[in-house]
């Protein structure tokens, strides 16, 4: 048999599949210009900035030196230049990384019971549950977290209530403590739980539920055994959206921590700002970046099993 | 079967929904059903005719708002559904799919705290009985429909419940596949000795597998009995109609005797039509007889007389519409012999002749 030439219509149907695979590789151009003029270019800005030296009035002297790395670590003597251990830039990782885990569990934890609810609301009522849960995002988070500053601070509308009906007689100190920081990030990060859980929860066929009722486990059995496993990825999806932005998080501990108890993101906003040291801050900013990619790869790694990453 | 011990004993059972602002809507209306010891019982209506209701009932995802549900001699309509010895095979099968076939199987005997061994060996039995061995390392979305069935039977029997709930099982299978998967639950139920209540809107299905079937419609049952008595003793319209095709002849009682009565039927000739006790023996009635149970034949030797206006060939059977005398429409339903077949021509009069005793008197 010789081989047959394509027809007419099979030349015509390839030529079109080929336009049309090109015409869709097209359609993301722009989203792809945006992330690579915005996101790309200055991330490798960042790095070079973090090799170079600052100038003393802010910006860089554009000399190599890993300074920057040094003084993460490090305070150099003033009198005979030897190197010093200094922890104050870790003990700041570390504050952050504990406020962003324990912020992560308590949104969890109320998060969870918040989503299930939701989504076992009857479907025509649950897009106002989510229009509910979206309402903080109207107002700037800025304007939000001042008004938690006058809702807790000594003044405030808990403790003048407080003391009004005599409750106490002097004023619980609540604005700049861990404490204040602390709320404020559960309150900025709380719908960003809440709604990944939703949409795994929406999904999930409630009948799985009544066959785990049906084939003898407990409501504590069903919760463990079968709601939590089908709802792992919305879990998985909340706890980053919730610890990745609260680990840098810059508003909430500059307003309500008063600078006492500073997180990454004031820590890196300073040496842009006061400090007018550029390569350090920038320095500080990919070590941040590093540590949550590092963190993100023994995460997936313990997750990945069941739960597939979209 | 029929001095066997009573399973399921429902006793005036009612649900009934309440909406704020809406009229209180009762699913289940005042059901009494008792089902026995091994029985295959199934539970047949159209959607809405509260069969899944009551399923939901006995399975204890629902609870009655008045009434009792009794389990050999316990009653159980407020337990919750984890502390009945019930289980459910669901319309969707609601196969866990984050376990592998085994782990559902094996799920609720975990559940109840078995040691490992017994649930090890358990589950390889279970694995056995619905043939699906190979399988058993499989992710539930790995294996095809019919299978899912199979792991979704396995995963209801393995903690030996006293009685097994089937909501409409086979309602997303294709055609070949529900025809294997009735003789395969029908096997099931023989070999396993436990009590099936059955939910179907699907007659056919019904009257091949049960042992006994309640016929429901806006919740009540109607009518409960073998296949037999369902569909050759309807006792309401409903039954008669929902369950096969049936002629409706509106008459009138002439006389009556011991269940045979005479009925002066209104497209002219006078038959005899049997009936169950305490059906009305006097004034209007509605005569049912079945396709099947009548003959086309010449119009002087038949007991009904018509015009014949349509013949639909079906292969096995041919259908003949038959306009009476008062212009009610009966059909015929004739076996298709080999060879030539007897011509009527449409448009002729012919006779339909009704085999002896098959005209039933219907209740209502």
């Amino acid at each position: 048999m010789m081989d047959a030439p394509l027809s007419p219509a099979a030349q015509v149907a390839a030529e079109n599949d080929k336009a049309v695979s090109r015409r869709s590789r097209l359609l993301s151009l722009p989203a792809l210009f945006i992330v690579f003029v915005f996101g790309v270019l200055p991330l490798v800005l960042i790095c070079i900035y973090s090799f170079l030296k600052p100038y003393q009035n802010g910006g860089v002297v554009w000399q190599f030196s890993t300074d920057a790395y040094l003084n993460f670590l490090f305070q150099r003597d003033i009198f005979d230049d030897t190197l010093q251990f200094a922890p104050d830039f870790l003990i700041i990782y570390g504050r952050s990384i504990w406020y962003a885990l324990f912020t992560t569990v308590v949104c969890l934890l109320l998060g969870f019971p918040t989503a299930y609810f939701m989504a076992t609301r009857p479907p025509e009522q649950r897009n106002w549950w989510v229009l509910l849960i979206t309402i903080p995002f109207w107002s700037n988070l800025l304007v939000r977290t001042v008004a938690i500053m006058f809702i807790i601070r000594d003044e405030g509308l808990i403790n003048d209530m407080l003391i009004y009906f005599h409750v106490i007689d002097k004023p619980i100190t609540m604005l700049y403590t861990d404490f204040a920081i602390i709320l404020g990030l559960l309150y900025s990060f709380l719908p960003f739980m809440v709604l990944p859980l939703y949409s795994s929860l929406e999904k999930m066929d409630f009948r799985l539920v009544e066959a785990g009722y049906d084939l003898y486990a407990s409501r504590w059995q069903v919760l463990r055994r079968i709601i939590i496993p089908l709802a792992k990825p919305g879990i998985v999806a909340g706890s980053l959206l919730v610890f990745i932005p609260a680990l840098g998080a810059y508003v909430p501990p500059l307003i309500l921590g008063g600078g006492r108890h500073l997180m990454i993101g004031d820590l890196i906003a300073q040496q842009f700002g006061s400090g007018r040291n550029w390569p350090l801050g920038s320095a500080q900013a990919l070590i941040l970046m590093a540590a949550v990619l590092v963190a993100l790869y023994f995460y997936s790694r313990n997750e990945a099993g069941p739960v597939k990453h979209g | 079967m029929s001095n066997s011990k009573v399973a399921i004993d429902v006793r005036g059972a009612s649900r009934v929904f309440k909406a704020p602002g809406q009229e209180p809507v009762a699913a289940l209306d005042n059901v009494s059903v008792s089902i026995k010891e091994n029985e295959f019982f199934t539970l047949l209506g159209p959607s809405g005719c509260g069969k899944t209701t009551l399923l939901r009932l006995i399975a204890g995802f629902d609870f009655p708002t008045d009434g009792q549900i009794m389990l050999y001699g316990e009653d159980i309509a407020v337990l919750p559904p984890y502390k009945r010895p019930v289980n459910t095979v669901f319309q969707s099968y609601a196969l866990f799919p984050h376990m592998t076939v085994a782990q559902n199987i094996g799920f609720g005997l975990e559940m109840q705290g078995k040691p490992k061994a017994e649930i090890d060996a358990r589950v390889a039995e279970m694995l056995k009985l619905v043939r699906m061995e190979p399988m058993k390392d499989r992710k539930t979305s790995q294996i095809s429909g019919g299978q899912q069935q199979r792991v979704a039977l396995a995963r209801a029997l393995a903690p030996k419940p006293k009685v097994l709930l089937l909501d409409e099982p086979l309602s997303a299978l294709d055609y070949k596949l529900r025809k294997d998967m009735q003789i395969e639950l029908k096997r099931l139920q023989t070999e396993t000795g436990i009590t099936f209540i059955f939910v179907t809107h699907d007659q056919e299905e019904a009257l091949t597998m049960s042992d006994r079937i309640a016929v429901m419609s806006k919740g009540k049952i109607l009518q409960v009995g073998s296949p037999h008595d369902i569909y050759d003793r309807p006792a309401v319209r409903f039954v008669a109609d929902f369950i096969g095709e049936t002629n409706f002849l509106s008459g009138a009682v002439k006389s009556s005797a011991k269940g045979n009565s005479k009925v002066k039927l209104e497209c002219g000739p006078e038959i005899a039509a049997s009936s169950d006790d305490g059906v009305k023996s006097q004034g209007n009635v509605t005569v049912v007889i079945r396709p099947e149970h009548s003959n086309l034949c010449a119009a002087k030797q038949g007991q009904l007389k018509g015009v014949l206006e349509n013949a639909v060939y079906f292969g096995t059977d041919t259908h003949y519409h038959v306009k009476l005398e008062d212009g009610t429409h009966f059909m015929v339903r004739q076996q298709n012999e080999g060879g030539a077949q007897k011509a009527f021509a449409i448009g002729a009069l012919v006779g339909i002749a009704i085999d002896e005793g098959t005209a039933r008197i219907l209740r209502d």
